[in-house]
């Protein structure tokens, strides 16, 4: 047979796709999701070493980076608080776009100094890289500080807004079109990264609050796309593979989460939602003049004579840091025999999935967990829906009111529970500035303070009981 | 567009289509981790800055190719921490209880 002669570490390549590809796979199960991630962590691995072999002589930046980089990461990655992993994952992902536009500048700035022609396949990918590596960069920036609170949650807007972000995105593509063209090509690619990055930071801005997963999960996704054109670049296909399969991920989870909101990506990115009625209708309204506020002790008699309670968690819980006492709380109700319950809803807290992270921290079995289809048939049968830190996800005005900003959301039904008690910390509408009927609703009592510390409270009511 | 990126955009447009059948089989509660694990995975730009920062022709100097392999590295390392950490902490209810008691 003639053999033909295959490079060791294309096929080195081969075996990281694969192995990420089956890593995701794994991920589809609790049970076996650990073992995904430590396949795709060997695919890595493998990857690493092999481009090792590749002519590699800078070998005190190497190795300098990657351990500064491998410190850094796992220090941060095991200190960091769980109530504080999506800004962290938010972090990594702005490195990985910050690298990818910087290979790209790389390669084009080694092209340019060879005095090596530049092709519309060079320039074009290198452009791909760099734009949207810069604008997610940029844009996981923001991201973080917003979620770490260093600046407001809140969206930010003026006006003519999306004309100056229109303008921008026409500078980043024709300092774009002039590189691919071989016009005073490092002036305008600067000019074009530069671009990228304001448009990175200018494009989060207007984006706030309960809008975050959304933000996070498609900046996650720019990255694997730019991982991809570096990919393009340099002719590595394990580059390719790799920023697809996570291009793929970010994009189905982003347009998932959009759906739970019965809300178009387009509305989520540019509507910046909350914003149009801020400080508007919360003070002229009638809402929060009827509410029924109740102790901690009434809470625990109810809950501990209760079948079924339901607890609704959202982003306060994770605020307060509520899940170990909520599961403690949990663990009390169970020992009397109550059956108790848990309905995330889809877009609740920060980033996709964050109530599960939170509540499986405080050792919640996965099993008890319940999406919104399955829960909401059975708060008609529950005697207690315990909402705790969540707000719009319970409001029936999505239901009912066509002049809600939020009408149409599906929602969880708590309001069919025979009892509901909302955890808050004050009357303050929730991040969209929204009116809840939830809590005019005479079924309804509130128990107002921080949410551990409440919890904390009724824990020890009902140990007294 | 030369026949080389043509290929490669074939590897990119069958990849897509992978991605989206294996992760449309994850369920919502693993939605943080699967993020996570993503993340980590476009960490894979590392073998990108490697390949840029380490070679004889590398464009940049010394401090800003540190920068770069320090970008891609803290990707990779810090997603597959931050995910492994996640991960373990899923438990099914017999774990959960076998755990606790003493």
């Amino acid at each position: 047979m003639v053999g033909v002669a295959v490079n060791p570490v294309n096929v080195a390549y081969l075996v990281t796709g694969v192995l990420f590809i089956l890593g995701l796979r794994y991920l589809s199960s609790p049970r076996t999701a650990v073992l995904g991630n430590r396949i795709a962590a060997v695919g890595m691995l493998v990857a690493i070493i092999a481009v090792l072999t590749q002519g590699i002589v800078g070998w005190p930046i190497v190795a300098l980076g990657i351990v500064i980089g491998a410190v850094i990461g796992i220090y941060s990655g095991r200190v960091v608080k769980m109530t504080a992993m999506p800004q962290m994952v938010a972090l990594f992902n702005g490195a990985g776009g910050g690298a990818a536009a910087l290979v790209a500048a790389g390669e084009l700035l080694k092209r340019v100094n060879a005095g090596a022609s530049l092709t519309f396949d060079v320039t074009f990918t290198i452009m791909l890289t760099s734009v949207i590596g810069a604008l997610s960069f940029a844009g996981s920036i923001i991201a973080f500080l917003k979620l770490q609170e260093v600046m407001t949650g809140r969206p930010i807007t003026y006006p003519g807004q999306q004309i100056v972000n229109a303008l921008i995105l026409l500078l980043a593509l024709t300092g774009a079109g002039f590189v691919i063209a071989n016009v005073n090509i490092l002036t305008w690619y600067w000019i074009a990264l530069g671009a990228a990055l304001i448009l990175g930071v200018l494009f989060v801005l207007p984006i706030g609050g309960a809008d975050m997963p959304v933000v996070i999960s498609l900046l996650n996704s720019f990255t694997g796309l730019a991982a991809a054109a570096t990919g393009f670049v340099l002719q590595n296909n394990v580059l390719i593979i790799a920023g697809a399969l996570v291009g793929a991920s970010g994009t189905l989870l982003t347009l998932l989460m959009g759906k739970a909101m019965n809300r178009s990506i387009t509305n989520v990115l540019f509507g910046a939602f909350g914003a149009v009625k801020e400080g508007g209708p919360a003070a002229s309204s009638t809402a929060g003049q009827n509410v029924r506020s109740v102790a901690a002790d009434d809470v625990a008699a109810l809950c501990a004579y209760a079948n079924v309670v339901i607890v609704v968690p959202g982003y306060g819980m994770a605020v307060a840091q509520a899940q170990h006492s909520v599961r403690e709380l949990a663990d009390q109700l169970e020992k009397r025999g109550v059956e108790v319950k848990y309905a995330i809803h889809p877009v609740a807290g920060r980033m996709p999935g964050h109530m599960n992270v939170l509540l499986a921290e405080a050792n919640v079995p996965y099993t008890a967990l319940y999406d919104m289809d399955d829960i909401n048939p059975e708060f008609e049968r529950t005697d207690v829906a315990l909402v705790i830190g969540a707000n719009d996800v319970t409001n029936p005005a999505a239901r009912s009111d066509k002049s809600s900003p939020i009408y149409g959301m599906p929602i969880l039904d708590v309001d069919k529970a025979a009892n509901i008690i909302v955890l808050k910390r004050s009357m303050k509408p929730g991040f969209a500035g929204i009116d809840n009927p939830l809590y005019d609703d005479p079924k309804t009592a509130l128990l107002f303070g921080d949410a551990k510390k409440s919890i904390d409270a009724v824990i020890s009511a009902v140990k007294a009981l | 567009m030369s026949e080389a990126l043509f290929n490669e955009l074939t590897v990119f447009v069958l990849a897509l289509f992978i991605g989206v059948e294996v992760i449309s089989k994850v369920p919502t509660t693993l939605h943080t981790p699967l993020m996570s694990a993503t993340n980590a995975i476009h960490g894979i730009v590392l073998v990108g800055a490697i390949l840029v920062a380490g070679t004889s022709d590398a464009p940049f100097n010394a401090v800003v190719g540190v920068i770069l392999v320090i970008l891609a590295s803290l990707n990779v390392f810090g997603g597959f921490t931050v995910t492994e950490r996640m991960l373990e902490m899923f438990k099914p209810r017999a774990a959960v209880i076998k755990k606790d008691s003493p």
